[in-house]
């Protein structure tokens, strides 16, 4: 398990990483580690790999939004299908059901407050069990998913000798 | 009554004092400050903060009002958990009431242990490249320093023929500083198997300075004293500074035959004291609940150590494969020039500085040092401009 996990944790660091790479770093064979990632992937453990991109740099008209959505659960099928009918759509970059004040945490990315706010209105609040929303934008990214978007604080070591 | 001359605070100076060469690291750093711009590759503490839990702990100390002196030779509960880790690491057990002494950051241990065992002539072996520090060290206590040039063939490690080579009849001790800053060396047990007779028919004693023993990243640190017979003729030192991030705390220990440790103590006690009581404190809550922050912290520097070892390589600057501590000593041979112009030419081309070899011992000509204790994204910046160095050259 922890040689499993310590895979996993320098895979999400760097999908990069090939087996070589990974076996040179825990000091283990490298069949053994290629066959574990196999087996991983195979499993649904690992999901896939993606670029980790700040478009803030490039399109900085891109709007990312959180909405709090207070939704009925249904009879037989608790929050599944209507979470089901929120991730259907392509605008919809996360659906996480949470516990306390509200029942799902959606992340909409539109191209402006306009376009996510309407989106909220017309196709999200529409839904059937939606009973209430609350759509919060995001301003600013500083560190997502372990990546820092800001510039690192400045380095204040010297040179003790 | 003295004849009245002009008055020159330098002719107060110790001699011996004035004869020590300024840091060759701290002159060319000195210059690289005035610069804009510049990424350096030089320092040698981690990048990491001290673990909260265990500033926490400080904090707390510091709020209850410890803020007395402690026992000279620390505090009991801290020489404790110092010989359980001691057990745990090399597996060596030291008595905490006398044969340990916790000190200001292992620099302290290792002066006092110097001036501890050195008499006036006595020779230290010294293998090089090291730490600045031995060598003005020695010569403080008294003692003539013997540099050994360790070689890159050799993985820098200290031979049985070389060590052979350099001892006299005036040979007292040998400094043994593995995990090794700058080159990155490590001496396994078989290494440190082929040593220990030299030293014990040459009856020397041996100052190990072990402060990068946790960042050793293939295989465990094996420290000397734990070979037959030469606990008691070794001096251990370690500390807090790499392993849990605590330079700034000024913390580290000294464990040693009670005959010895009680002279490092004496030294100790009259020049210092006792080392910070909220040091301490913290210290005590690093060796009880900090394992986790150790391991964390080693794997990143194993990470970034992989990095750029394959980026170097790359490049076709030779690397030796640094099995310990935080730097790669990297050959510039390849550029025809002396360190020192290499590390000039590179500061004032592409205000990239990294630390020529040559401040470390001679036998560091024609290397580098770049440290990594700094993030990867400062690694892949500083690289960039290496490599547009290597390609105007």
């Amino acid at each position: 398990m922890e040689f499993t996990r310590k895979i996993l944790n320098l895979l999400e660091r760097n999908a990069t990483y090939c087996a070589k790479d990974i076996s040179e770093l825990l000091g283990e064979d490298e069949i053994k580690v290629a066959k574990e990632i196999a087996r991983l992937r195979d499993e649904g453990v690992i999901l896939g790999t993606k670029t980790l991109i700040n478009w803030d740099k490039i399109s900085p008209e891109l709007t990312v939004a959180t909405i709090e959505l207070k939704v009925t659960p249904q009879k037989g099928e608790g929050f599944d299908k209507i979470a089901r009918e929120i991730y259907a759509f392509p605008e919809v970059r996360s659906v996480t059901l949470m516990s306390g004040g509200y029942d799902l945490a959606v992340t909409v990315v539109g191209n402006s407050m306009k376009d996510v706010a309407m989106f909220v209105g017309e196709k999200l609040s529409t839904l059937d069990t939606v009973v209430s929303t609350a759509t919060h934008f995001v301003l600013k990214n500083y560190k997502v998913d372990g990546v820092l978007y800001v510039e690192e604080p400045k380095d204040e070591r010297v040179i003790t000798l | 009554m003295k004849t009245a001359k002009e008055f020159h605070p330098i002719d107060f100076v110790n001699r011996q004092v004035r004869d020590i060469p300024p840091s060759g690291i701290r002159r060319f750093f000195d210059i690289a400050a005035t610069m804009e711009d510049v990424i350096s590759l030089g320092v040698g503490e981690p990048d990491f903060v001290t673990p909260w839990h265990i500033r926490s702990e400080a904090v707390k100390s510091l709020e209850k009002g410890r803020t007395y002196y402690t026992a000279n030779a620390g505090l009991l509960e801290l020489r404790r958990e110092i010989a359980k880790y001691m057990e745990k690491t090399i597996h060596v057990s030291y008595h905490p009431e006398d044969e340990i002494v916790v000190t200001v950051g292992a620099s302290e241990a290792l002066d006092a242990a110097l001036r501890a065992l050195v008499e006036p002539g006595d020779e230290v072996l010294i293998p090089e490249p090291s730490f600045v520090c031995y060598k003005p060290c020695t010569v403080l206590a008294g003692g003539v320093p013997v540099p050994i040039e360790t070689r890159a063939e050799d993985g820098f490690k200290l031979t049985p023929e070389l060590l052979k080579s350099a001892i006299t009849e005036k040979s007292k001790i040998l400094v043994l500083p593995y995990p090794n800053n700058p080159t990155g060396g490590i001496m396994t047990e078989e290494d440190l198997s082929q040593i220990v007779p030299i030293i014990k028919e040459n009856n020397l004693m041996v100052i190990s300075d072990e402060i990068y023993s946790e960042l050793t990243y293939t295989g465990k640190h094996v420290s000397i004293a734990t070979f037959d017979g030469m606990r008691d003729r070794t001096v251990v030192i370690n500390g807090f500074s790499k392993a849990f991030a605590m330079t700034g705390w000024r913390l580290g220990f000294a464990c040693a035959h009670p005959d010895v440790l009680s002279a490092i103590l004496k030294i100790h006690q009259y020049g210092i004291m006792s080392a910070p009581t909220f040091s301490q404190y913290a210290a005590i809550e690093a060796l009880k609940h900090g394992r986790a922050d150790v391991e964390r912290m080693k794997e990143e520097y194993n990470i970034r150590r992989k990095f750029l070892v394959d980026s170097l390589n790359e490049m076709g600057m030779t690397c030796f494969n640094p099995y310990g501590a935080f730097y790669v000593f990297t050959s510039n041979k390849k550029f025809g020039m002396t360190s020192e112009d290499f590390c000039q030419s590179l500061l004032e081309e592409q205000r990239l500085a990294v630390v020529p070899g040559t401040a470390f011992g001679d036998s560091g000509e024609g290397f580098v040092r770049i440290s990594y204790a700094y993030s990867q994204d400062n690694i892949k910046k500083a690289l960039k401009r290496l490599e547009a160095f290597a390609k105007n050259h």
